[in-house]
């Protein structure tokens, strides 16, 4: 077996008669022996010095595109050096290849140099251009949305009830186990590490002031928000990324039938409906977790935990948190679609767009969560 | 054209792919019911039948894509069920598959695609690796500024012609094609024949090709195997399939496309 192997080698002897070289192959030149192929090559064209080369093919058991491609190149090179070289006992099927394979230069690419500085500014400056037409798309795609909920509206047969209701399965309905079990132990967290800075000074029954607040005002749509980004939003994007690469959009616009209308409406109008109730859910989870902790750890007992909650909270904190939900949902629904329309021919794009599409949602909703706070600050609401 | 043929296969030649009592089906259904079937060394075999037969479950049984409940199969000597995966290896680097639909990595020029497989199987430097892959682009036929093109920005027949360079990428031994020329124009896929058969000729490949197209089994292949009710209804040279008297492939070869087929082709 062994000498079987070696004999399959390529090899090559070189000899001289004179003003000749001759370089004897043996052994299969082929894919597989590609690494010994090359140097083999090289040595041929190294050792030929000044001499006219005769490649002798006669002990070449198989050769295949690799070998002949790589012997050809030699030859060429040879020629190049003035010396010359010439295949002799190719058997038709070998000198078939060695022409076909016929050893031609390819234009190298040229590569560009560049340093790493500009590269920075260009890539800096290609970042900000994005987020400027990430912003033109937003508000333009925001005005064929409204266009498409007014043609909705005004043609009331053309709303696709049935699909609100699926899509509000599939927001809200299904996402309820588990956005009532983080926000249950994020108000867990919350009280607990509250109960322990306000024992210090002795205000233990305030946590009942701050965690409702805090979880009316802020924390539970911002928890609902980004679950319903990882969860929807990624699927939104997916969907319609995945249905835009086999042309199923197009195939729906010569059907004479708006994809905004068809897809993008019923999902959007879902999570403008979904995110509210979704929010008031995590409210509530959250606040039971905040309670149950604060029995626990700072003995305030249910019934007290409610009557300060009655007064430390008015109806105009939990109108804040629930009013700010739709914008939420607005910017996902806005988001993802963008993001899945914008998805190219490759399986690549549809990734990268996914990622983009959650990474985006997170991040506009916590910074408009922060203007939203300025401005109910600014209006002392 | 005609003479290029093989002669009426005879028991001699070298079989390289032997399929004995296939059996395969999904749940209660069963597609291919003991089928048999030899490839020789060398030929170009067209493989027909009726669509939803079991054409395509063939071939991905042969390459180990779909299970089968009995029978073996033997790819150049060696039975499938019983190599061990690194000899598995080394026989999935002597098969190259043209998928219908191409199945070009999406996210990689046609360049990098042919350079797939010899990246994973072959130690090759920089220069001869991009040398190799612009050579197979050539000689599928594509010019060279298609090389760094994505799948995406290619047309149908190119999307054929770069995945048809992948899947000789390695210098394989045994071609699988699927349905090569659907979705091509006449003139496109009569091209791709004659590509076919060019190359054939050239690595002295073994074909195995699933089609419809008329053209193409009168025009390139050695040899014709028809599957239906899930077996091997007749093989042999065109003439012999011509001459059967089975009803679905006397309307198959006798219908009006075949007869337009036959006289252009003969």
């Amino acid at each position: 077996m062994a000498q079987s192997i070696l004999a399959q080698e390529p090899q090559v002897k070189i000899e001289r008669a004179g003003d000749r070289v001759t370089a004897k192959l043996a052994g299969h030149w082929t894919a597989e022996h590609a690494e010994m192929v090359e140097p083999l090559a090289g040595e041929i064209a190294a050792e030929a010095g000044q001499h006219h080369v005769i490649l002798d093919l006669a002990g070449v058991g198989r050769i295949d595109t690799l070998g002949a491609w790589v012997l050809d190149r030699t030859r060429h090179e040879l020629g190049e050096r003035g010396l010359g070289a010439d295949f002799t006992h190719a058997s038709p099927e070998q000198q078939i290849l060695l022409n076909e394979v016929a050893y031609r230069g390819f234009q190298e690419q040229p590569t560009v140099r560049r340093s790493k500085a500009v590269d920075f500014l260009v890539d800096v400056g290609k970042s900000v251009a994005g987020a400027g037409r990430d912003l033109v798309d937003g508000v333009a795609f925001l005005g064929e949305l409204a266009s498409a909920i007014v043609r909705v509206v005004t043609h009331p047969r053309r709303f696709r009830g049935t699909a609100v209701v699926n899509q509000l399965e599939q927001i809200a309905y299904r996402s309820v186990p588990i956005i009532v079990l983080i926000s249950f132990l994020v108000g867990c967290i919350v009280a607990q590490q509250s109960i322990f800075q306000l024992q210090r000074f002795g205000a233990t029954p305030f946590v009942v002031d701050l965690i409702g607040i805090l979880v009316l005002r802020e924390l539970a749509l911002l928890l609902t928000s980004i679950m319903v980004s990882g969860r929807s939003g990624s699927a939104f994007t997916a969907e319609i990324g995945s249905m835009k690469m086999r042309e199923e959009i197009d195939a729906l616009r010569v059907m004479g039938l708006d994809p905004i209308e068809v897809l993008i409406v019923p999902r959007i109008l879902a999570l403008v409906i979904g995110l509210p109730l979704l929010t008031f859910i995590s409210s509530i989870a959250a606040l039971s977790g905040g309670g149950i902790t604060a029995w626990l750890y700072g003995d305030v007992s249910p019934d007290v935990f409610l009557s300060r909650l009655r007064a430390a909270v008015g109806m105009n904190t939990f109108l804040v948190g629930l009013f700010k939900a739709p914008f939420m949902a607005l910017i996902i629904g806005i988001i993802a679609t963008l993001e899945g329309l914008a998805v190219e021919g490759s399986a690549e794009s549809l990734g990268r767009h996914v990622t983009s599409s959650v990474v985006k949602a997170i991040f506009m909703v916590i910074v408009l969560d922060g203007l939203f706070a300025m401005f109910f600050a600014a209006i002392r609401y | 054209m005609l003479d290029q043929r093989h002669p009426v296969p005879d028991r001699n030649r070298e079989v390289i792919i032997s399929a004995r009592g296939v059996e395969v089906g999904f749940g209660e259904k069963t597609i291919l019911k003991g089928l048999d079937l030899d490839v020789y060394r060398g030929e170009i075999l067209g493989f027909v039948g009726a669509s939803g037969q079991g054409k395509s479950v063939l071939t991905r049984t042969i390459l180990g894509l779909v299970p089968k409940r009995a029978g073996t199969i033997e790819v150049l000597g060696q039975n499938l069920d019983e190599v061990s995966p690194s000899e598995r290896r080394l026989l999935e680097r002597r098969w190259g598959v043209l998928f219908q639909q191409g199945a070009l990595f999406s996210a990689l020029t046609v360049k990098q695609n042919v350079q797939v497989p010899m990246r994973e199987y072959l130690n090759l430097s920089d220069r001869l690796l991009d040398e190799l892959a612009m050579l197979k682009i050539e000689m599928v036929g594509l010019k060279p500024d298609a090389a760094d093109k994505l799948p995406s920005e290619l047309s149908g027949g190119m999307i054929k012609r770069a995945a048809l360079a992948r899947a000789l990428a390695l210098d394989p031994d045994i071609l699988f094609l699927d349905e090569p020329t659907s979705g091509l124009d006449p003139i496109g896929a009569g091209e791709f024949d004659e590509l076919i058969a060019t190359l054939q000729r050239t690595l002295g490949l073994t074909v195995f090709m699933v089609t419809h197209d008329l053209d193409s089994l009168y025009t390139v292949c050695d040899r014709i195997a028809a599957l239906g009710e899930g077996k091997i209804l007749a093989e042999g040279p065109i003439e012999t399939l011509l001459a059967s008297d089975n009803p679905w492939l006397r309307s198959y070869f006798h219908g009006k496309r075949a007869r337009a087929a036959m006289a252009s082709g003969a």
